[in-house]
């Protein structure tokens, strides 16, 4: 994958950019109430998909430096990637309706 | 390969954009989990596949390393902790996205465009000051710093001008992208503007603070897509920032102020100083336990209104037990839950559900408030700001306009609350001295133990 791109691509990733914010902004405005806190942790474990960026990186780099930083990238992204998917799923978990909350 | 890759990066966008939608509800949002971990699956892989990897040692390494400092975190955390996770989570994100803008711009400097460095010092200013701004918001919410605003004569004034600089920096890299040296004085005046940002803000307003650097989060990770022409990682950043965004506006209305007055306003400094000077004289009724139990016996409809006081006394246990009590005695129980309660968007809601406290007992503001006036008892744990009715009459009160929880059109009210102090917002809570009023003082968990105790008997 190449990092050099052109004035096509910068159009389509603001085109992108621009769709994606209102799908985002629609979706989020759906979102119960009673989540929002869950939907915090979903959201940053989604967005540490910056750790593919991180790959990338790591795949071209030049010297030892630029390595080094995109490593602690990874592993900072991976922290959340993880830790954000299972701590969602756990309190997800919580919520339960009526009766179910009885059984326990 | 490559057009292999595009195709699965656009499956993970769709499984990321599946995953919001599945929060819309309850039932499917354990659902909408599972889905946005099949995208980050997808993601990764379909990357490894399209770039040679050599030093997959590191990767190794930083995996473990990831897992070892995650897997503890999301097993053991208790709930009351999970604000302090988000902020940690966003000081992470953030850091990792900044660091790699970082590692780019001088992979690829000094032959490098001017849109992509102008985007990559946006992303990396974005980052950096998140970073900061995130790890202060985790200090103040763990107790290690005060949580009180830092407030000194000229602070905004002092802010703008470290973040002018920090983007006089980024400009002067745009049109000189081998002044490479500017770079880590660029990160340190945005790392300094993140501090001073949030050591500004008290914790009332943590709610809104976490949810915008939600959105800076999201934002400079949408940036580094930009950069790296990196199409699902555009995706993402833009729906967490568009997350954030959102929530961070339904707090400002939750307290009826602005982003701009939530960031630099200082609430609850200047007010917490004035206040000693006035001697508070009138006098409140008080209950104990007993009396409270007795009380709650003889009702049929009473609404409990959690504040951050229930969280940080662990009180939700006892919460959940006395429902239970009084359930049993043929009394209906409803929760009524401001949106701002708490530090964190939704903060309530996740705690009850922890205590088995099934969600549809849970009331929003508008739905709750028509029904305080057939309500017999409203029960105030550890909530302040949240149920003044300043808010409503008093113009000079810093709060007023704010929509609040009307506990006062209860026939009775009981406040649990530890001291006579003023909330986080340090105002005065008139609430307290209404004739249909009782203070129960002391621990939130203490107090409706006792309750609970009573009830038994």
């Amino acid at each position: 994958m190449s990092t050099e791109f052109t004035q096509s691509d910068v159009v389509v990733n603001l085109l992108i950019f621009l769709v994606t914010s209102f799908l985002g902004l629609e979706l989020i405005r759906h979102v119960s109430r009673l989540l929002h806190t869950p939907l915090m942790s979903l959201t940053n474990a989604i967005s540490s998909v910056s750790v593919v960026a991180a790959l990338v990186v790591i795949a071209h780099a030049k010297d030892n430096f630029i390595l080094t930083l995109a490593t602690i990238g990874v592993a900072l992204a991976a922290t959340n990637v993880i830790s954000g998917f299972m701590i969602t799923e756990r309190i997800l978990r919580f919520f339960k309706k009526g009766n179910e909350g009885e059984k326990k | 390969m490559a057009t292999a890759v595009g195709y699965l990066y656009v499956l993970a966008a769709v499984l990321f954009i599946l995953s919001l939608k599945g929060m819309s509800e309850v039932k499917t949002s354990r659902w909408g989990n599972w889905a946005g971990c099949a995208g980050m699956l997808v993601a990764v892989v379909s990357t490894l596949m399209a770039v040679g990897i050599h030093r997959y040692d590191l990767l190794i390494l930083a995996v473990v390393v990831g897992s070892i400092i995650g897997v503890p975190i999301a097993l053991k955390l208790p709930m009351t902790a999970v604000l302090q996770r988000t902020a940690m989570s966003h000081a992470f994100g953030s850091m990792a996205v900044a660091l790699v803008g970082t590692a780019e711009f001088y992979q690829r400097a000094p032959d490098i465009d001017t849109f992509t460095v102008a985007v990559l010092s946006a992303e990396m200013i974005l980052g950096y000051l998140t970073f900061t701004g995130s790890s202060i918001a985790f200090a103040k919410l763990q107790g290690l710093i005060s949580g009180k605003p830092f407030i000194y004569p000229g602070r905004n004034f002092v802010s703008i001008v470290v973040l002018a600089i920090a983007a006089a920096l980024g400009i002067a890299l745009v049109i000189n992208p081998s002044w490479g040296f500017l770079l880590p004085i660029m990160a340190g005046f945005a790392l300094l503007f993140g501090f001073l940002l949030v050591m500004g803000i008290g914790g009332a307003d943590m709610p809104t603070v976490i949810a915008i650097l939600n959105a800076y989060a999201g934002l400079s990770a949408a940036a580094l897509g930009f950069v790296l022409n990196n199409k699902v990682l555009i995706v993402a950043g833009t729906l967490d920032g568009s997350s954030g965004f959102i929530l961070a506006i339904l707090m400002c209305k939750a307290m009826n102020r602005s982003f701009v007055n939530v960031l630099f306003g200082g609430v609850g400094a200047t007010v917490t100083s004035s206040k000693g000077a006035v001697k508070e004289t009138r006098t409140v009724q008080s209950y104990t336990p007993e009396d409270l139990a007795t009380m709650l016996e003889y009702s049929r409809h009473v609404v409990i209104a959690p504040g951050y006081g229930m969280a940080v006394a662990q009180a939700h246990y006892a919460v959940r037990e006395l429902q239970d009590l009084l359930e049993a005695k043929g009394v209906d129980i409803k929760y009524a839950i401001h949106p701002v309660a708490g530090r964190m968007p939704g903060h309530m809601n996740v705690l009850l559900a922890e205590a088995n406290i099934s969600y549809d007992k849970l009331f929003d503001l508008n739905e709750i408030n028509p029904l305080f006036t057939e309500t017999d008892v409203a029960i105030v744990v550890g909530a302040n700001d949240v149920v003044n009715p300043a808010a409503r009459t008093n113009p000079d009160s810093p709060i007023y306009g704010m929509p609040i929880l009307d506990v006062d059109k209860a026939r009775s009210v009981v406040v649990i609350k530890r001291s006579m102090a003023a909330g986080f917002a340090g105002v005065e809570n008139e609430l307290f001295y209404l004739p249909r009023t009782t203070m129960v003082f002391g621990d939130a968990k203490k107090v409706i133990t006792q309750v609970v105790a009573a009830l038994r008997q």
